[in-house]
């Protein structure tokens, strides 16, 4: 028999630590789905994609602007001390992944600003004369589009990555302490990223090319999701006793049906008849897939509150 | 430079509190807050049962994670005795610090920032003991220098069976538990 009895019950921290509510888990997948949208929308700029009339190179880099913003709103919503947020510019912490992040955020929005100026929206163009110039001038340059579009697969990576080096940096939570987490959420971000542009492009190419590389993404994240339960499996007590959580413990259920099932297998299953031409593109799989990146940060975050050091 | 620890004697400590309520007290720790708590140990079984009784709080360590995954070095090593603390002015309540102590020691203070067990720091930089040692009724607490060795706690390790909380997660904790 082993029972521990305190008599602490600090909120938010006892009986079990739940610090973080939806605003972490949002925040993490806007991050990693931008992270795949920078990915995509500069390998399509390196392709020369930018000079044809498509969707993605008129319109990813000011959604993704958006919906960076409002991941960065939702953080902004978690921080209990907010009107001091201003402190993370004033110094740089070389051992704080959240310091690195910080600054990484820094240089990703004006990546992400340039990409928009690469071609302007028709509905804008001569509403801002400026922008108008500079696109311009920046179609002068082709090798500078170039960098530009490599800038943004390099960022996009990095803030990927660090999504999950976030929360892996975490030793005291051990579901969260693989080496793994990072590879996860990068993958996730692409798979979701994916899946955004397939659902909302007009272009039929365009929703075939990345209907194709979305079946790469879920596959690849089931491997991965195999290197990282194995990790854990494979490791001490503790982290043994935290991947259980998601593999038949409380948290199983909505692993295995929401992450698992309809965010990878069914998605995965449907979009590879739909790109085989034995069913029509639509909607469903590239909203299963979103909704199963979302719950995959929800569990990973809940869960990994849950598991702690005995 | 000073490395102060703690040397808290478990076969002494009779869990009456008396250090919960002087550090609320010393500390005006908010309501419904604890920055040292009592913890009740029970392992074995009848007729051969054990049972310890700790008083615990930040173990201020060597390698604290709080410290390295401040984004602000808000929670920095003090350079008197090492002592970890946090600057309330620098600290944007992202609870990264909390999610990262595996002693669960940190909590969210009603003003926003991270708060925790200070070792009285105000109080040793006066000569004084920290308010929970200071009044505890068995003497099971003991607080000095562990870099020196002629000090009391360095003393009461050479010569007792100790041992720190989850040694395994890393982190070098400084309030050993005598045995």
């Amino acid at each position: 028999m082993h029972e521990l009895t305190i008599t602490r019950h600090n909120e938010l921290i006892d009986p079990l630590l739940h610090i973080w509510s939806w605003q972490i888990p949002v925040y993490l997948f806007l991050g990693g789905l931008v992270a795949g949208i920078m990915i995509i929308s500069g390998y399509l700029v390196l392709q020369g994609q930018y000079k044809k009339n498509v969707f993605s190179c008129f319109y990813l880099p000011h959604i993704s602007l958006v919906l960076l913003s409002g991941g960065m709103g939702a953080l902004f919503l978690d921080l209990e001390h907010k009107l001091y947020f201003w402190r993370l510019f004033t110094t740089f912490q070389v051992t704080a992944p959240m310091s690195w992040g910080s600054w990484l955020l820094m240089i990703v929005y004006p990546a992400l600003w340039v990409n928009t100026l690469i071609r302007i929206p028709e509905r804008v163009q001569g509403k801002v004369p400026l922008f108008d110039r500079w696109s311009a001038e920046l179609n002068k340059r082709p090798a500078l589009i170039r960098n530009i579009g490599i800038a943004n697969m390099l960022l996009g990576t990095l803030l990927g990555m660090y999504t999950g080096v976030l929360l892996s940096s975490f030793g005291a939570r051990p579901l969260w302490n693989s080496a793994m987490l990072w590879m996860l959420f990068l993958v996730s971000g692409l798979s979701a990223a994916a899946a955004f542009v397939h659902l909302v492009t007009t272009d039929e190419d365009e929703r075939e090319m990345l209907a194709k590389a979305d079946n790469a993404f879920l596959t690849l994240e089931l491997f991965v999701f195999g290197g990282f339960i194995t990790g854990l499996l494979t490791s001490s007590r503790v982290h043994i006793e935290a991947v259980h959580l998601l593999l038949d413990g409380p948290y199983a259920p909505v692993f295995w049906v929401f992450v698992i099932g309809t965010g990878i297998l069914l998605p995965l299953t449907i979009q590879l008849l739909a790109v085989n031409h034995k069913v029509k593109h639509t909607p469903v799989a590239p909203l299963m897939v979103l909704a199963g990146g979302l719950i995959l940060r929800f569990v990973i975050v809940y869960a990994g509150q849950f598991s702690r050091w005995t | 430079m000073a490395r102060f620890g703690m040397v808290i004697d478990t076969v002494r400590c009779v869990g009456c509190m008396d250090c919960v309520v002087a550090c609320k007290t010393e500390n005006s720790v908010p309501e419904g807050f604890n920055r040292d708590w009592i913890a009740y140990d029970v392992t074995g079984k009848y007729p051969t049962p054990h049972m310890e009784i700790r008083s615990e709080r930040c173990n201020h360590c060597d390698a604290p994670p709080c410290v390295s995954c401040c984004p602000t070095g808000a929670s920095h090593v003090h350079d008197v005795g090492g002592v970890v603390l946090v600057d309330a002015d620098k600290c944007i309540g992202c609870k990264g610090c909390v999610a990262s102590c595996p002693y669960g020691a940190r909590f969210i203070h009603p003003d926003g920032y991270a708060d925790k067990c200070t070792f009285c720091i105000h109080r040793v930089e006066q000569g004084l003991l920290p308010a929970c040692v200071s009044v505890c009724p068995t003497r099971c607490m003991h607080f000095g220098d562990l870099d020196d060795p002629n000090s009391e706690v360095s003393t009461l390790l050479a010569s007792r069976n100790h041992h720190v909380l989850q040694p395994d997660a890393g982190t070098k904790p400084r309030i050993f538990y005598l045995t």
